[in-house]
């Protein structure tokens, strides 16, 4: 991902979460989002990440890491612990997307979830055209060294909060430059955007 | 960098009387200490490294005319984990040692005559008590304490027992209490003193020292200390020469077992290698205070906490749980987990990584 996309990713994110709050990022990689998190919004930071270059990496921007793997769940947190829970471009390389999303509801009063959509129109004609398993600058890998072993669409999320009672706050769709929040008709979101970003929250576990 | 750093160590001498946590008082003591670096105007830039069961306060640089620095030189000095430029380092030896702070092996004033078993037994909290002297002498108020494996449980009681002291606890390849299987492994090592022939009911000053029986607790430490990998690759099955059909020492293994345990018995006292592993064993906060959270819910430090994947002796699994807690109390806290195929010796031995991690944390 070029730097360009990915700075509209924090951006969006960072408008997304308030002031001074209490922020945990899973999957939080080397530190960067975190980092802008800090300095703009002075939020309370912690992330969990499993890669070691990463954690060290994390460790000289000076924030509170934990190595750690998100798919053995989040024990050592307690219910509702933190303002917000980040699990950006995570997702979909989950082993257990489900037990994640349920433990991140628990932890936190809200979470914010991005991933790479799966049914954008770029990728949908690579597979068309191509008959091959799509590549693009979301989604770099081979099919057989792909981390991404749980690949979505913005249709598919919906559903599966739907189906859970998982409230969905708020939704961002980013394209290669622009961000369009708000309540497009799903199906025009999930043709023509890359990334989607929701705010989701859930009463009771 | 050519020029080689000497230290020497000091000796504090403390007249008032400590109460111990048995019940029993000293009334007098002394404590051993080094230090690197220099403190700077506000007193704020100390940190106190607390050594593991056997070492001692010569953590770094050299004594005049030794031909090998201190335990932890890889880690203290210029441009170090513990960076001279930048920190003031204090590495004291423990109560109950025997490398000049008062142990078993001290002159008991009353009897003339070395203490042996009538020392009265310590514990962990007992040494940081002690530390604390020496910190309130040196006048510090803020200090940063790192440590690994016994060295760790003190950096953690440090935080537990003076939470208005401790800006950040390091603590490395350690754990909140024993389990159960170091707890045997040490009392194998004290089986092995206690039935030495020469042992005299500790009374061996004057005489032979127990020397095989604390070789041979030496051996057994040092089985805990390494794991099967790290064994594996330094020694496989590999023989001295050939089979010597008899008992001697034949295997790489044995031979370095033999050699740690002769080398060990010219430079530790055997009453202190009883009276130290027992303070470990006893050393329980999650006890103490009815629940770790309980232990270090004043503390007010930041914390970084490192593990060895290969260590069996204090596990990753036991440092977790330590973090686990910090997180509960919505402390500062990082926790890296090493890669490393040294068992627990990796804390003395991977010093790169270590290095790393502590510099980022210290904000180097």
């Amino acid at each position: 991902m070029t730097t360009k996309e990915f700075n509209l990713n924090y951006k969006t994110v960072c408008n997304l979460i308030p002031s001074n709050t209490r922020v945990l990022d899973l999957g939080c990689g080397d530190g960067k989002l975190l980092k802008i998190l800090k300095n703009e919004k002075n939020i309370e930071s912690l992330g969990i990440e499993i890669n070691q270059d990463y954690v060290l990496e994390a460790l000289q921007k000076g924030l509170n890491i934990v190595q750690g793997d998100l798919d053995k769940g989040l024990e050592e947190f307690q219910d509702k612990s933190f303002d917000y829970a980040i699990l950006n471009q995570t997702l979909q390389s989950t082993k257990n997307p489900e037990f994640v999303l349920y433990e991140m509801l628990r932890v936190a009063n809200k979470c914010i979830v991005s991933f790479p959509n799966f049914a954008y129109w770029k990728v949908r004609f690579y597979l068309f055209f191509k008959g091959k398993m799509p590549k693009s600058k979301a989604l770099p890998y081979e099919w057989y060294d792909t981390p991404n072993v749980h690949l979505l669409t913005i249709n598919d999320f919906f559903e599966f909060c739907k189906k859970r009672n998982i409230n969905i706050e708020k939704s961002v769709y980013l394209t290669k430059r622009k961000s369009r929040s708000g309540f497009l008709i799903k199906n025009i979101a999930n043709f023509f955007s890359e990334e989607a970003i929701f705010v989701i929250s859930k009463n009771e576990i | 960098m050519g020029n080689t750093k000497i230290v020497e160590t000091k000796i504090l001498k403390i007249n008032e009387p400590i109460k111990l946590q048995c019940g029993k008082t000293l009334e007098e003591y002394e404590i051993a200490y080094e230090t690197y670096g220099k403190l700077n105007e506000d007193k704020s830039n100390a940190i106190l490294v607390l050594h593991a069961l056997t070492g001692d306060a010569h953590a770094a640089y050299y004594h005049k005319n030794a031909t090998k620095p201190g335990w932890w030189d890889d880690m203290i000095g210029e441009n170090k984990a513990f960076d001279t430029n930048k920190f003031f380092i204090i590495s004291s030896n423990v109560l109950g040692g025997c490398k000049g702070t008062t142990g078993p092996s001290s002159i008991n004033k009353e009897t003339k005559k070395p203490w042996a078993l009538d020392f009265p037994v310590i514990t962990i909290e007992d040494m940081v008590n002690v530390q604390k002297k020496l910190i309130d002498y040196l006048g510090i108020k803020k200090i940063i304490v790192a440590g690994g494996s016994m060295g760790g449980m003190q950096a953690l009681e440090w935080s537990i027992a003076y939470p208005e002291y401790v800006k950040s606890t390091i603590l490395i390849a350690t754990s909140a209490r024993l389990n159960a299987q170091a707890i045997a492994f040490n009392a194998v090592a004290r089986n092995a003193i206690l039935k030495d022939a020469n042992f005299n009911n500790g009374n061996y000053y004057d005489s032979k020292h127990p020397e095989n029986g604390l070789a041979i607790a030496r051996m057994v430490g040092h089985i805990t200390y390494l794991c099967q990998e790290a064994m594996y690759k330094k020694f496989g099955r590999e023989f001295k020469e050939k089979p010597s059909f008899d008992f001697g020492v034949d295997f790489q293994v044995e031979s370095y077992l033999e050699h740690q345990g002769k080398i060990f018995v010219d430079r530790f006292d055997a009453n202190s290698y009883l009276y130290i592993t027992k303070a470990l064993d006893y050393y329980d906060p999650i006890k103490t205070h009815g629940s770790l959270e309980n232990a270090l819910k004043e503390s007010k430090s930041n914390f970084l906490i490192i593990s060895f994947s290969t260590d069996w002796l204090f596990t990753t699994e036991q440092s977790k749980q330590i973090v686990r807690t910090l997180i509960k109390l919505n402390k500062n806290v990082s926790f890296v987990e090493l890669e490393s195929k040294c068992g627990h010796d990796a804390f003395l031995l991977e010093f790169e990584k270590q290095t790393k991690i502590i510099k980022s944390f210290l904000g180097v």
